[in-house]
C-alpha cells in the first residue's frame, strides 16, 4: 500500500510538467518587484533613515538581478560600491537626524512639480534609449546554447590589461579600438580618488584645529 | 580498500535508483526545490548549532581563563546543554519595545544582521576536487564574502538608529566608524592569497594548496605568514570582537547598540556575530590554512581521493569537510582566548591600529608577495620546496574558470578510467550529478558539460 502511495504521489509529481517552470522569469520576478516595490517606498518615505534603509534594499535586489544574470562580478560590485556605499548615506541620515529623532521632511508642492519634471524626463529618456536597442526588440528569445562557457570576470580582468577577447573577431576596423587596455585610464581614475581622499582628511583634519586652538589658549 | 568502497556505492547507487517511484525528470521543479532546501537547512543548521556550541565554549573558555569552572549543570558532564536552556529562556522573555523607538527598524534590525551573515556561507567551500561541497560556487566568491560581511553593519547602525536610546545610537556609531575602517586592510589582506592563487574562486585557492602543511599559503612566504596574522586582527575587529568590541562596551554604553533589545530578537544578533566569527575563520582557514587539506593529507594518503572514483572521492571530501570545520572552530577558539586575555581598546586606538599599523603593513606584505611570486615563482613553504605536480597541474588551468574546466574536462577522463563508476544511463546522470554537486542550480553544470 505504502509503495502504491509513493507511486501516486510521485506520478502526480511528474504529471505537473516542471520544465514550464521558468525559474529564470520565477526570480526575475521576485527581484524584480522588489527593487521596483522598494524604490517606490524610497520616494514614497518621509523619514531620512528609513529612504536610506528602502534604497539599501532595492540595490541589493537589483545586485539579485545581475546574479541571476550570471554576473557574479557585477552583482558582487554592485553589493560592494553601491548597497556598501548606502551605508554612508545611512550614517548622515542617522547623525542628522540624531539630535531630533525621527525628523520627517515635508515636500512643498513646488519642489513635487521639480521633481516630477525631473524625474519623468529621465524616466523617458531611459525608456527611449532601451526601446532602441535592437537586440532587445525581438519577438522571441532564444534559448541559450547548451555549451554556453560559464559568464567568469576574466574578461573584465583581461579587458583591463589590455586583451580584449571579445573584440578579436570584429569585422569594423573602427569597432576594434580599445586593445590598448584601460589600465592607465583605471590608474588615473584612482589617483585622482587617492587625492580626493586626502584632500578630504586634510581639510576635516584643519577645521577641527581651527575649533580647538581658541579655546586652549 | 578504495576500489571495494567504489564497488559498493555503485551497488547502493544503482540500487536506489531501480525504485522507480524515487525517479524525478531532469529539470522536475521538486528536485529543484529539494535540494535547494536542503542545501539552505544544512547552512542555517551550522551557524544556528554553531552558534550554542560558540556560546557554550565562550563560556567555558572564560572561566577557565578566570580560574573557575563555567557551566557545568546542566545537561549532565560538562554543562553543554547550558545554551539551550538559555535559548529556552529568552524564548519565554517578554518582548520590550522602547516608547519612542522606530517600530518598524526595530524589528528588523536582527534580521537584517542575521541574513547578511548567513549569506557570507552559501559561497563558502566546504571541500573542494571535483564536486565541491559548496552552496554556490562562485567565480568571485571572495569579493562576494568580503561584500556580504560588510552588509552585517546595516543591522546594527539600524538598531542603534531606531531604538531611541543615546546608549545604542553611541555603540551604533562607533561600530559603523570601526567596520568601514577595517575593510580596507582585511581587503588588502585578502588580496594576498588571492594573488599568489591566482584566482577569486575559493574551492580553487584551497585546492592549490593541496597536499602537506607545507603548501599552505600562512608557509608560502614570510610575506605571506605576517598578512595572516594582520588579517585575523582585523577579522576580529570586523565581526566586533573584543579587544575591539566597543560597540558593546558595557563599562561606558550599557550593552551598546542592543540594549534596548530582549529575548528573542537579541538572540539573532548573537546569532549573528557568532555566525561571522565562523565565516571569518573559515575564509582565514581556506585562504592561509589549506582549507580542507590537513596538515598530514590522511585521507589522500590512504587513497581516498577523486582519482579513485567518486566513492573514494566523496569520503574523502566528508573528511575535509571535518579538517576545514576543526580549523575554524580552532580559530574561533583563539579569538575567545584573545578576548577574554586582552582589555578593550579605546576608540582612538582601535582606529590607530587600523590605519597606521595594519593598513601599511598590509600594503607592504602585499608588495612583498608579489615580488617573491615573481622571484620565486612556483615554490612553497618559503621558497624551499618546489610545488607539486598536482599543484603545478592545477596552476595551469584557467585560474578563473577552473571549477569547470575541471569538471567539463575530467569528469569523463575519471569516468573512462574508474570502470563503471557511473552506470547510470545518461538521463539520469544530468540529475545525479548535480545532485551530487552540492549546487543548487544542477542545471548549470550539467550545461557546463
Amino acid at each position: 500500500m505504502t509503495k502504491d502511495y509513493c507511486a501516486g504521489m510521485t506520478m502526480g509529481l511528474n504529471s505537473w510538467r516542471p520544465a514550464d517552470v521558468n525559474w529564470g522569469s520565477f526570480f526575475f520576478l521576485i527581484f524584480a518587484s522588489l527593487a521596483g516595490g522598494f524604490a517606490v517606498a524610497v520616494v514614497l518615505s518621509s523619514n531620512i533613515v528609513r529612504m536610506a534603509f528602502y534604497l539599501v534594499l532595492s540595490l541589493a535586489a537589483t545586485s539579485g538581478l545581475f546574479f541571476l544574470a550570471g554576473a557574479d562580478f557585477v552583482g558582487a560590485m554592485q553589493l560592494m560600491i553601491y548597497v556598501g556605499g548606502t551605508l554612508v548615506l545611512l550614517i548622515f541620515g542617522v547623525m542628522l537626524t540624531s539630535s531630533s529623532p525621527f525628523v520627517t521632511m515635508r515636500t512643498h508642492s513646488g519642489e513635487l512639480v521639480t521633481a516630477l519634471l525631473l524625474g519623468g524626463t529621465l524616466l523617458a529618456l531611459l525608456c527611449y534609449t532601451a526601446l532602441g536597442v535592437p537586440q532587445w526588440q525581438s519577438p522571441a528569445i532564444a534559448d541559450a546554447p547548451a555549451d554556453l562557457p560559464p559568464v567568469t570576470a576574466t574578461l573584465i580582468g583581461s579587458a583591463l590589461e589590455g586583451y580584449r577577447f571579445d573584440a578579436l573577431d570584429e569585422p569594423n576596423e573602427t569597432l576594434r579600438a580599445g586593445m590598448s587596455g584601460y589600465l592607465f585610464p583605471f590608474l588615473i581614475v584612482s589617483v585622482h580618488l587617492l587625492v580626493v581622499l586626502v584632500g578630504a582628511a586634510y581639510l576635516a583634519r584643519a577645521k577641527r584645529r581651527r575649533d580647538t586652538s581658541p579655546a586652549t589658549s | 580498500m578504495a576500489s571495494l568502497l567504489n564497488q559498493l556505492w555503485n551497488g547502493l547507487f544503482v540500487w536506489l535508483l531501480g525504485f522507480e517511484s524515487l525517479k524525478l525528470a531532469d529539470d522536475h521543479a521538486f528536485g529543484f526545490v529539494v535540494a535547494a532546501l536542503i542545501q539552505v537547512g544544512l547552512l542555517i543548521n551550522l551557524v544556528a548549532v554553531g552558534a550554542l556550541v560558540f556560546i557554550w565554549m565562550e563560556r567555558k573558555i572564560a572561566g577557565r581563563i578566570q580560574d573557575r569552572l563555567g557551566p557545568t549543570r546542566v545537561g549532565g558532564k560538562f554543562g553543554w546543554l547550558q545554551t539551550l536552556a538559555d535559548g529556552v529562556k529568552l524564548l519565554g522573555k517578554e518582548d520590550l519595545m522602547p516608547a519612542g523607538a522606530d517600530k518598524f527598524l526595530f524589528r528588523i534590525a536582527p534580521y537584517v544582521s542575521f541574513c547578511a551573515s548567513l549569506t557570507a556561507f552559501f559561497v563558502i567551500p566546504f571541500a573542494g576536487g571535483l564536486v565541491p561541497f559548496v552552496g554556490q560556487q562562485m567565480n568571485v566568491a571572495v569579493f562576494f564574502v568580503l561584500a556580504i560581511m560588510g552588509l552585517e553593519v546595516f543591522g546594527v547602525i539600524l538598531a542603534g538608529y531606531a531604538s531611541a536610546s543615546k546608549w545604542s545610537l553611541f555603540g551604533a556609531m562607533r561600530e559603523a566608524a570601526q567596520v568601514v575602517s577595517y575593510e580596507v586592510p582585511m581587503g588588502l589582506c585578502v588580496v594576498v592569497p588571492v594573488m599568489v592563487a591566482g584566482s577569486m574562486d575559493m574551492v580553487h585557492i584551497a585546492d592549490r594548496q593541496q597536499g602537506w602543511f607545507t603548501s599552505w599559503y600562512l608557509l608560502h612566504d614570510p610575506f605571506t605568514f605576517i598578512t595572516f596574522w594582520v588579517y585575523f586582527t582585523c577579522a576580529i575587529a570586523s565581526v566586533n570582537r573584543a579587544p575591539f568590541d566597543l560597540a558593546e562596551a558595557e563599562s561606558e554604553l550599557v550593552a551598546g547598540f542592543h540594549t534596548e533589545y530582549s529575548g528573542l530578537r537579541w538572540s539573532f544578533f548573537f546569532m549573528a556575530e557568532y555566525g561571522s566569527m565562523l565565516a571569518v575563520s573559515l575564509l582565514a582557514a581556506i585562504l592561509f590554512l589549506g582549507g580542507w587539506h590537513g596538515p598530514i593529507p590522511v585521507a589522500s594518503l590512504i587513497g581516498l581521493s577523486w582519482e579513485n572514483g567518486v566513492a573514494t572521492g566523496l569520503i574523502g571530501n566528508a573528511i575535509g569537510t571535518v579538517v576545514l570545520l576543526v580549523k575554524a572552530f580552532l580559530l574561533v577558539t583563539v579569538m575567545m582566548w584573545v578576548r577574554w586575555t586582552l582589555p578593550r581598546l579605546r576608540i582612538d586606538q582601535v582606529m590607530t591600529t587600523c590605519l597606521k599599523y595594519c593598513v601599511p603593513i598590509a600594503a607592504t606584505m602585499f608588495l612583498g608577495a608579489a615580488l617573491f611570486q615573481l622571484w620565486l615563482p612556483g615554490r612553497v613553504f618559503f621558497g624551499l620546496l618546489p610545488a607539486s605536480e598536482a599543484i603545478r597541474t592545477l596552476a595551469e588551468t584557467q585560474p578563473s574558470d577552473s571549477s569547470f574546466s575541471q569538471s567539463t574536462q575530467s569528469f569523463p577522463r575519471s569516468r573512462e578510467s574508474s570502470d563503471g563508476v557511473f552506470p547510470l544511463d545518461s538521463r539520469l546522470r544530468g540529475n545525479d550529478e548535480g545532485l551530487l554537486c552540492g549546487n543548487d542550480d544542477g542545471s548549470q553544470l550539467v550545461e557546463a558539460r
